[in-house]
């Protein structure tokens, strides 16, 4: 029985497989175009994932600089690295002794002239800290908690760039969505109309199957597997054009990222990724001519 | 096997086929319908095989109330039918052997079987030499006998030809006729429809006759 049962997939199977072969051109322009719909959600994917990991080796740990007062002494020094070892939020601190930060003003910023003629150091102590938190909302109370500490001056965190990032990225993921939704609903439609053309030629067969005892379920199988082997031979192109398209942007990236000493490299879709593409345009594809077999196939009864 | 019971079939535009009719074929039978054109003959064979459904009435096969079928139930009757169509509903796009193994892959055979069986089935009608070729370069006699082959190619308990000598010289006919009588000698029960009387002479076998949708005694 259940060989009987795979005898018959797999016979529908190569007979699909042979009827888009017999086919070419039509197959081909229809996987073509499938490919391109699908690769315009998923190309935007790629490269709005690639963005945030890239924003992720600088944000991850956001820092936050916290200046001591002017006349804090080595004692309340020792208090707040106290405080920072205890509180489990922070990831690591680093001191800068109001020395090292006038000598590295010195250094970096050409204003020699005007720090040597100083009579005193105006520049406060202060500790860089890296925190684990990401949320806008816990970074701005980390702050108002150490702003209270003693010998705090003030706390300075620059959250507007990471909260626009996410913004956009929230923004990115709902064009993503919207594509899609509007992509995938076409592919349906395409798929649909495909399954409706081929029902009607397929009349004779459908309907003298019927006669001879074909169960709805022989008749639809061929159908279903047209579109779902469509379907994956759309994400499979979908899958080539990102791959190929990545590798053209990454030969353009090379010389910059090399003119900016800057690693960067865009990454190719992960395997789930991957997977999940290929499935979804199978899925796809089985949607469309599903829908479209429910709505065409009662028509045919034999007279 | 096969019994009506008060069956009508009143068409929507008021055409009225059959009319009340009983009937009942024994297992094993041959039975012939007679009749004029338009007398219901083909109406009769295809509520036998649920492709129309009475107005009223009871019909049943091998016990089985097929008036009242659920549509998912349909294509195991048919499986127990050989049916053999007056327009052959042949496939065209098929060789003679992929078309006699359609009932086959239908009904799940795995295909070591279906192949033996299709074969069995071109030999019994005289097709075997023609497997591959396409029904479209066939003559009218070897349509006829590929839809034979086609019919009984998975055992049928009962075989049903409308009109099998249709457009056949008298010698195919009778080619044909004895193919019917040697499927009925091993069991299957056999319901010809047939207007041409030359069949009908010094035969033996029941034969029913309608007219205006009423069998007539």
């Amino acid at each position: 029985m259940i060989r009987a049962w795979l005898t018959q997939h797999g016979f529908v199977f190569f007979y699909t497989l042979k009827r888009l072969a017999s086919t070419p051109v039509t197959a081909l322009l229809s996987i073509t175009v499938m490919g391109i719909a699908l690769s315009l959600p998923t190309g935007i994917y790629v490269l709005m994932e690639n963005l945030q990991s890239m924003s992720g080796q600088t944000a991850s740990s956001p820092q936050i600089s916290l200046f001591l007062k002017q006349d804090a002494q080595k004692e309340d020094i020792d208090k707040i690295q106290q405080r920072l070892q205890a509180d489990s939020q922070i990831v690591d601190y680093q001191f800068i002794p109001k020395d090292v930060a006038l000598a590295q003003l010195q250094q970096s910023s050409g204003l020699t002239d005007i720090t040597t003629h100083l009579t005193y150091n105006p520049l406060p102590d202060a500790f860089i800290v890296y925190t684990q938190e990401k949320a806008s909302d816990s970074l701005e109370q980390l702050k108002l908690a150490m702003q209270s500490w003693p010998e705090i001056a003030h706390v300075q965190f620059d959250s507007a760039w990471v909260d626009r990032l996410n913004a956009l990225l929230k923004l990115g993921r709902s064009i993503v969505f919207m594509l899609a939704t509007l992509l995938s609903i076409a592919i349906i439609a395409i798929m649909f109309n495909t399954i409706r053309l081929q029902i009607l030629t397929k009349r004779d067969e459908i309907e003298i199957s019927k006669l001879i005892g074909a169960t709805d379920s022989f008749i639809r199988r061929p159908f279903l597997y047209f579109g779902a082997i469509q379907g994956l031979s759309g994400g499979i192109a979908a899958w080539l054009i990102i791959v190929l398209g990545i590798d053209a942007l990454n030969g353009e990236l090379l010389p910059l990222a090399q003119l900016y000493e800057f690693d960067i490299q865009l990454e190719h879709l992960s395997l789930q990724d991957s997977i999940s593409l290929l499935l979804f345009s199978a899925w796809l594809g089985w949607l469309g001519a599903r829908i479209s077999v429910a709505n065409h196939l009662w028509q045919i009864e034999p007279k | 096997m096969i019994t009506f019971k008060n069956v009508s079939k009143r068409y929507a535009d008021g055409y009225i086929a059959l009319n009340n009719i009983d009937l009942a074929v024994e297992s094993g039978e041959m039975v012939f319908l007679t009749g004029h054109s338009g007398a219901g003959k083909s109406t009769l064979l295809k509520l036998i095989a649920a492709i129309e459904r009475p107005t009223s009435g009871v019909i049943s096969i091998s016990g089985q109330n097929i008036a009242q079928l659920k549509p998912a139930a349909i294509p195991y009757l048919r499986r127990k039918l050989g049916f053999i169509f007056q327009d052959h509903k042949l496939l065209f796009d098929r060789n003679v052997f992929e078309n006699v193994l359609l009932p086959l892959q239908i009904s799940n055979f795995d295909n070591n079987t279906a192949a033996s069986r299709a074969r069995a089935a071109l030999d019994k009608v005289g097709l075997l030499k023609k497997e591959k070729v396409m029904p479209i370069t066939l003559s009218g006699g070897e349509r006829q006998r590929l839809c034979i082959a086609r019919a009984i190619v998975h055992r049928p308990i009962i075989l049903i030809a409308d009109e099998p000598t249709g457009n056949l010289d008298v010698e195919y006919a009778r080619d044909i006729m004895t193919m019917f009588k040697s499927f009925n000698q091993v069991g299957v029960t056999v319901l010809i429809a047939t207007h041409d009387a030359s069949l009908l002479e010094d035969t033996q076998h029941r034969i029913l006759s309608l007219k205006q949708g009423k069998l007539a005694a």
